[in-house]
């Protein structure tokens, strides 16, 4: 394969430390940055889808600054611990829900040669990683000494353990045409033909199973705010509420770039477009698929719990296994 | 057996609408809605536009006031104050004196007002008008008490009445009256 392996700071910067330095903190600034642009986007979209004009007045220009300046509010607001909590893992929650997203960010390529690492086992490391955000999510449940928090974590344990399963194979599905578990590998596979056309149905799984994961509406029971008041979050105030919230929109921004790579392209152009770059090219389908998750929240009403499991269970894993099943043939058949 | 009655009907109902097909005409529907313009009024920065019968603040013509003292019974707040004194003046061409009442103060609280109407409604002569204004907010509640320099100031900006409806009555006033007389 023609790929450049090393990344464009490795072939630029002979120092190790340096290079991974300067990748560390690109890595980060993206985590910081475009989901404060996501959350910005979902506060506008979400307005106009309701025939309002959102925020307008922070920053001057149609409230850009929006979102600094509620975390400005965050900042300054009292760290709440209830008495009856387990403080070491009721602090250290947000943290462990925040954190897998950063990590995950770190295997995303964003082009042929601008990535941070480039790992063999890419997929199964971003699946990993993104399914510890859920520990995050219980450890703040269980700690908050809250029934509404535990019912909310309970729920929340439960419809991860249902659409890990759907997004999993929908990934595996892309792995298994592509002969490759790297995320470069799998968008270099996709030089001929987009992966969406093929496996059509697992893209709207993924997509499917990802709101899910994300307990983003409509399967955002976990945090149903008319049933459980915020879920797992109820005692949660201030910064570490903050860090939950940022978890929110990075878990957006990273799984609408795993999305983009498995079955988008990823940093490839459309046909003829090539001019423009490829990074451009990721973040205009991360903020593509960002927007079909706020379209969806501003469209559909909230599942039931039920409704949820039974169709992870009956729909969305067996139409998955069959399709698998149709891939491995053609796979096979094709050579 | 209730609950398979009710997916049976869950069922049917899928299959009457075509799977999906409401879904997507939702997401159709929130689409269209944010390609159109908001609706909304910057509020602060745009004054909005208010029709005339806006019940914003109430105004007090004094010159048609004639001290009846029945807006200030009606009001089911009590929140308007008349105090009056009697004036009596001989006529120039001799006979009974006269008497009549002058107002001392005409106030209305607006920290009790619950906008009701029933003043302005019940007015003989046309002194108690709507006004569509409503930047009155105060720091201290004292300050909603408008005496009746306040209440004259509301006047100015009170709307001519919006025009009749074609075919409608002619309204029942003055002039009704004196032709049927």
């Amino acid at each position: 394969m023609l790929l450049a392996q090393t990344s464009v700071v490795d072939s630029n910067v002979s120092n190790y430390w340096l290079a991974l330095v300067i990748k560390a903190l690109v890595v980060l600034i993206i985590f910081l940055v475009v989901p404060l642009a996501v959350g910005y986007m979902e506060h506008k979209v979400l307005a106009h889808m309701q025939a309002r004009l959102g925020p307008m007045e922070a920053g001057v220009f149609h409230g850009w600054a929006q979102l600094m300046a509620d975390g400005a509010k965050f900042i300054q607001k009292e760290d709440v611990i209830p008495a009856a909590a387990d403080r070491a893992v009721f602090s250290i929650a947000p943290g462990v829900a925040l954190v897998p997203y950063l990590v995950v960010l770190v295997v995303i390529p964003f082009g042929g040669d601008i990535f941070a690492l480039n790992l063999d086992i890419g997929i199964f490391f971003v699946l990993a990683m993104s399914s510890i955000g859920v520990l995050g999510v219980l450890m703040a449940g269980w700690s908050s000494a809250n029934k509404f928090s535990l019912m909310g974590a309970l729920r929340a344990a439960a419809q991860l353990i249902a659409y890990e399963l759907p997004l999993v194979l929908a990934a595996a599905a892309a792995v298994m045409l592509a002969g490759t578990l790297s995320l470069v590998g799998i968008v270099e596979a996709q030089q001929n033909i987009w992966y969406v056309f093929p496996l059509f149905p697992l893209f709207l799984v993924f997509m499917m199973a990802a709101v899910a994961e994300l307990t983003r509406p409509p399967f955002d029971m976990p945090v149903a705010d008319s049933e459980i008041i915020f879920g797992a979050y109820t005692e949660y105030t201030g910064l570490k509420f903050a860090f939950f919230l940022l978890s929110e929109y990075g878990g957006i921004v990273v799984m609408s770039a795993v999305a983009s790579v498995l079955f988008l392209g990823g940093y490839l152009p459309l046909p003829g477009l090539s001019v423009i770059p490829g990074p451009i090219w990721m973040f205009g389908k991360i903020f593509a698929l960002s927007f079909v998750i706020v379209w969806l929240r501003a469209t559909f009403p909230r599942l039931r719990e039920d409704q949820l499991q039974r169709f992870a269970w009956i729909k969305l894993v067996p139409v998955t296994l069959l399709w698998i099943l149709g891939v491995a043939f053609v796979k096979v058949a094709t050579g | 057996m209730a609950t398979t009655e009710t997916q049976g009907a869950q069922q049917n109902t899928q299959k009457e609408q075509g799977i999906g097909l409401g879904l997507l005409t939702g997401l159709s529907v929130t689409l269209r809605t944010m390609l159109k313009r908001s609706v909304t009024v910057q509020y602060p920065h745009v004054k909005p536009d208010l029709p005339a019968r806006t019940r914003g603040v109430i105004a007090l013509k004094e010159a048609n006031c004639t001290v009846c003292y029945k807006c200030s019974r009606e009001c089911p707040d009590w929140c308007i104050y008349i105090d009056a004194h009697k004036e009596t003046h001989e006529p120039a061409g001799g006979g009974r004196a006269r008497s009549a009442k002058i107002l001392d103060r005409f106030a209305i609280d607006f920290a009790l007002c619950m906008y009701c109407g029933i003043c302005v409604e019940v007015c003989p002569f046309d002194a108690l008008f709507w006004s569509p204004e409503f930047e009155y907010a105060e720091y201290d509640i004292n300050d909603m008490v408008h005496e009746r320099e306040r209440l004259e100031e509301w006047t100015y900006t009170v709307l001519p009445p919006p025009a009749l409806e074609e075919g409608a009555e002619a309204p029942a006033g003055d002039e009704a009256q004196e032709a049927s007389a």
